[in-house]
């Protein structure tokens, strides 16, 4: 039987849930970290025992934590301890994420626009999320903050900047109240050279040649916050996702709306339809059901909780536009938490089970692609990613 | 030898109890213990100081014999109880309350 492995980042750790297929007896491992905020954790598709994780906090910095045996145990790639003192350090620095500023690829762009419109200089302050390759174990791409995707080709010993990506007129990007950071890369499984990003508050981006050169693909969305409602930079986008069968579909939940595009991006148009409000963080797609894709409406942008304090998933089995919402095992009252926009995760068993977590600490399984829901644990700190492996 | 005592979350980190020690050239200065205490523990390197401009981060602070030696230049020679290891280097994680 299959096993599933769920990784959860939260403010204070990260932790390991995992179950059998039948995703109804849960066993719970950590904190790893403990006292650190995890802000993303995923395994590699071509290794599931490689896991990547994402340590930072306010006093200390970034540390990349890598993990070959499933999360049992953790080392941080290329910063070993050394034999000797007296030996030269190892050439890894897994936590060094320097822009690239070089004439031929960085720019040399130095500067994004800042909250009161003038330019600020692009500094380093976390890792949001790490994609590992989808064929390689030792390739991982992460999104930064201040927004930029870097690439490690060594297991996570060093990490380079795809500069290319702040060209796509980086000089436009202006952080939103989180931060700017770039928070969602999707690899083509179809083609490995094209890859979509996200970057709040700046947009969704594009490459088809392995993320030398980008472009901004933004037409069709709407945003009333920003002076020019369609213009191509300055969207919040909170989180895109597609489905491996067809790539050239990517959903999006932007700050409010509910978006879909059929042409990988060129043009979006809004699937909102009946939800009670289109305003959320995550967006998720049914392992199996192209056309089926998960959202949690939240109340507003000035309060980040459920509409009516009921925490309800809503699905769209018409790829948007007609949702149900998703109530049996949710509380559906005085329930005032959030779903951040990596904190939901599917994995690949039949029926399909999907997973959030909430900012009061509680990891909900539904082993029914939404139908019914179960909380594995319920008392962590405040979740902020979630992510989940099938393991045959 | 120089002592250094690390915050928490760094001796985790650098899979150290207690002090560490290190042995750095003469004159030790400020930079000077960081530089050996990056060289023995390279998994410390960015959590006290910036990788690129090697700038102390903003929430981590220095003492010494009751001094706050957080802002002075790398080449700042220690206090000679800490240069002679009668007293320890502090590497200390501000106050965070709430």
């Amino acid at each position: 039987m299959s096993t599933i492995r769920v990784l959860v980042g939260t403010r204070k750790g990260a932790f390991i849930l995992t179950s059998d297929g039948k995703r109804g007896k849960w066993s719970v491992a950590g904190p790893h970290f403990a006292g650190w905020e995890i802000y993303h954790m995923k395994g590699s598709p071509a290794d599931p025992s490689r896991l990547f994780a994402s340590q930072s906090s306010s006093w200390f910095g970034q540390i990349i934590q890598r993990s070959d045996d499933g999360g049992m145990t953790w080392t941080i790639p290329g910063g070993e301890k050394l034999p000797s003192p007296y030996d030269p350090p190892s050439p890894g620095a897994s936590n060094r994420f320097i822009y690239d500023t070089s004439p031929e690829t960085g720019k040399p762009l130095t500067t994004h626009l800042w909250y009161d419109g003038t330019q600020h200089p692009w500094e380093f302050k976390r890792v949001w999320h790490l994609e590992p390759s989808l064929t390689d174990p030792e390739t991982a791409y992460a999104g930064v903050e201040d927004a930029a995707l870097f690439k490690t080709t060594d297991g996570g010993k060093t990490w380079h900047e795809l500069a290319g990506l702040r060209a796509a007129r980086g000089e436009q990007w202006q952080p939103g109240a989180g931060g700017l950071g770039l928070h969602t890369i999707l690899i083509d499984p179809s083609n490995p050279d094209r890859l979509y990003i996200a970057i709040s508050a700046a947009g969704a981006f594009r490459t088809d040649d392995g993320g030398k050169t980008w472009k901004p693909i933004n037409r069709g969305l709407k945003s009333q916050y920003i002076p020019d409602p369609d213009a191509e930079i300055g969207h919040c986008v909170h989180r895109i996702a597609l489905h491996p069968s067809r790539p050239g579909t990517v959903f999006m939940q932007k700050h409010w709306d509910i978006m879909r595009t059929d042409n990988a991006g060129d043009e979006w148009h809004e699937v909102s339809g009946n939800l009670p409000t289109d305003f959320g963080f995550p967006i998720d797609v049914h392992a199996h059901e192209p056309e089926t894709i998960y959202v949690v409406p939240i109340k507003s942008d000035s309060e980040h909780f459920p509409p009516e304090g009921k925490l309800r998933v809503y699905r769209s089995r018409s790829g948007g536009n007609e949702w149900e919402p998703l109530t049996k095992g949710l509380p559906q009252s005085d329930c005032y938490v959030n779903v951040l926009r990596d904190a939901m995760a599917v994995d690949t068993l039949d029926p399909c089970g999907i997973y959030f977590g909430t900012t009061g600490g509680q990891v909900y399984c539904s082993p029914n692609g939404g139908d019914s829901w179960e909380a594995i644990v319920r008392d962590l700190p405040a979740v902020l990613s979630v992510e989940v492996q099938t393991i045959p | 030898m120089i002592r250094v005592v690390l915050p928490f979350h760094l001796r985790t980190l650098a899979q150290v109890d207690g002090e560490v020690t290190l042995d750095v050239p003469r004159p030790a200065t400020l930079g000077g213990v960081l530089d050996a205490l990056e060289a023995k523990h390279p998994v410390l390197r960015g959590t006290i100081r910036d990788h690129g401009t090697l700038r102390r981060r903003d929430f981590v602070r220095f003492f010494a014999c009751e001094q706050d030696l957080s802002l002075e230049p790398p080449d700042s020679p220690l206090p000679e109880p800490v240069a002679a290891g009668r007293e320890p280097f502090l590497v200390v994680g501000a106050i965070a309350g709430g």
